[in-house]
């Protein structure tokens, strides 16, 4: 007897293979999507019960393509109605897959599947709802949930981004070697959105979104199994691994809690483990990249048994490079909070001061609140009360509000 | 599939360009032209007269109205176009890095619809 909750997870790992190989046949994305969620559906009704087929994702591709037949045939008869159809199709003639006719799994079919859903020629929002349906296995309703928006607006987004691939003529393939390394970067920047939407959102039911961190470390894991050698596929998993790792005690009460506040006994030891060795191994191979830097700097703050052994001075090491790989307003203000740790508060201040011209900065909250943290650690409380209630006008989030504002009544 | 690829380029630019920088890239033009002819993908294309020569008709209830200029009066403007019969997206769009005035301006790469197979 296979449960339900097993029968979901082999179906998801199934989802997108089956899918790739009904694109591979019958070439149009859109319906052989469709036809696979139906597939799923059923699968999810009859396995639990009439337990798992010998071979799942044969049992899928077939059930799927004959649905996605029917749908043609039903279409193609609407079509020729008046054309009295004479090249009408026997019923069983179609091309099903028969035992030993499932195709033989092309790993990088999975991989052309994330391309095509993370295409560059998608807006964002499409890309990543495209990427928890076709490639992730999840209903639209459950990425509805996940995103807190109306099931209808999801299915929307959905269809519209079907059509969208149809219409331009987005491939299903392997992208040429030169815009390999761009395609590829898409790919990551979506399963890091679909991370950070899970993460850094503090609003909306927990445990789903919840799940939105750990669908993005399932594809990052399958991403990175198929590209082992590409260090910024490994740098990512590494980096979600080392900040899902720290996720219990990132809030307490509903409030925020800061990094080097954080109880470290609440810190999962085996992700941390597993992501660190991760990092060590990527760093000792692969060419740099912005993951890998970041994934080494959550390491070392993973590493350290309590805040005060963070090893500040290879942070700060780590941040230098990170602003010259991939410079970026949050990196910069990170980088003047690891200077405060290592050449005190006041050089910290100065690299901030660099910053106040900054226009992707102009605005917002963020600036405002490491400046009242600098000028804090520097023994300035009246200046930092300032700077903290500034913040705490500035942001949107209440938690982060609320944080700030504790912070500015517990100065002296 | 085919996609027409409309180059859109400020003709400033163009002007404040030395002389021999521009007939460089009018010979990137030339050999980007040989090379789709070469490969099979060059269905059309052509440069367009500046906006000075355009002229932009309205037909508002059952009369014509004609006016000088663009239809829309942008920095940058439609200069030339290619039609390609490429794959797929992705070989449309690699084509349309390869234009120079994908440097300086911008090329929109969009599908051209088939009417062949329409139903009358």
């Amino acid at each position: 007897m296979t449960t339900r909750v097993e029968v979901e997870g082999l179906l998801r790992e199934v989802a997108p293979q089956a899918l790739a190989a009904l694109v591979r046949r019958y070439g149009d994305f859109g319906t052989a999507e469709d036809a696979v969620q139906e597939a799923l559906l059923a699968a999810a009704l009859q396995w639990p019960a009439e337990g798992v087929p010998d071979s799942p994702r044969g049992w899928l591709i077939a059930v799927a393509a004959r649905r996605l037949i029917d749908w043609r045939r039903r279409e193609s008869a609407r079509r020729d109605k008046e054309a009295a159809a004479v090249d009408f199709v026997p019923a069983q003639s179609a091309t099903l897959p028969g035992p030993g006719d499932e195709p033989v799994p092309d790993h990088d079919d999975t991989l052309a599947l994330l391309f095509l859903c993370c295409h560059p020629a998608l807006a964002w929002p499409a890309q990543v709802a495209l990427t928890l349906r076709a490639v992730g296995g999840l209903t639209t309703a459950e990425i509805a949930a996940a995103f807190l928006v109306p099931e209808a607006t999801m299915a929307q987004r959905i269809v519209r981004a079907k059509q969208r691939i149809r219409s331009t003529g987005i491939p299903f393939a392997m992208p040429a070697r030169e815009e390999f390394p761009a395609r590829l970067a898409s790919v990551l920047r979506v399963l890091y959105l679909i991370f950070n939407e899970g993460y850094a959102t503090t609003s909306g039911p927990a445990l789903a979104r919840a799940d939105l961190t750990g669908e993005a470390i399932r594809l990052a894991r399958e991403l990175h199994r198929l590209r082992p050698a590409e260090g910024e596929v490994a740098g990512l998993l590494a980096l979600m691994l080392l900040t899902e790792a720290r996720r219990e005690g990132r809030t307490r009460d509903g409030a925020l809690v800061p990094l080097l506040e954080q109880d470290r006994g609440t810190w999962d030891r085996a992700l941390i483990a597993e992501g660190s060795a991760l990092v060590t191994a990527t760093l000792r191979t692969a060419p740099v990249g912005p993951y890998q830097i970041q994934a080494a700097i959550a390491a070392l703050h993973a590493e350290a048994k309590r805040a005060d052994d963070t090893d500040w001075r290879q942070i700060l090491a780590l941040y230098n490079v990170l602003d010259a790989l991939d410079p970026n307003p949050v990196v910069a203000l990170n980088r003047a909070v690891a200077t405060a740790m290592v050449h005190g508060p006041g050089a910290g201040l100065a690299v901030l001061d660099g910053l106040a011209g900054e226009p992707r900065l102009a605005g917002g909250h963020r600036l405002a609140a490491v400046r009242a943290h600098l000028l804090e650690l520097a023994g300035r409380p009246d200046e930092a009360r300032a700077q903290y209630h500034r913040a705490a006008a500035a942001t949107t989030s209440l938690p982060e509000r609320q944080y700030l504002l504790a912070r500015a009544n517990r100065l002296p | 599939m085919k996609y027409m690829l409309l180059i859109y380029s400020n003709p400033a630019n163009w002007a404040a360009l030395p002389e021999a920088e521009r007939n460089g890239l009018m010979a990137e033009y030339g050999t980007f032209t040989k090379d789709i002819v070469d490969s099979g993908e060059f269905v059309s294309g052509d440069p367009l007269a500046g906006i000075e020569a355009a002229s932009t008709v309205r037909v508002r209830g059952g009369a014509s109205d004609v006016t000088d200029g663009p239809f829309v009066e942008t920095k940058e403007h439609l200069a030339g176009y290619y039609i390609v019969d490429v794959k797929d997206l992705d070989r449309a769009l690699a084509l349309a890095a390869k234009i120079p005035d994908a440097r300086f301006g911008g090329v929109e790469v969009r599908p051209v619809l088939d009417m062949s197979g329409a139903e009358m």
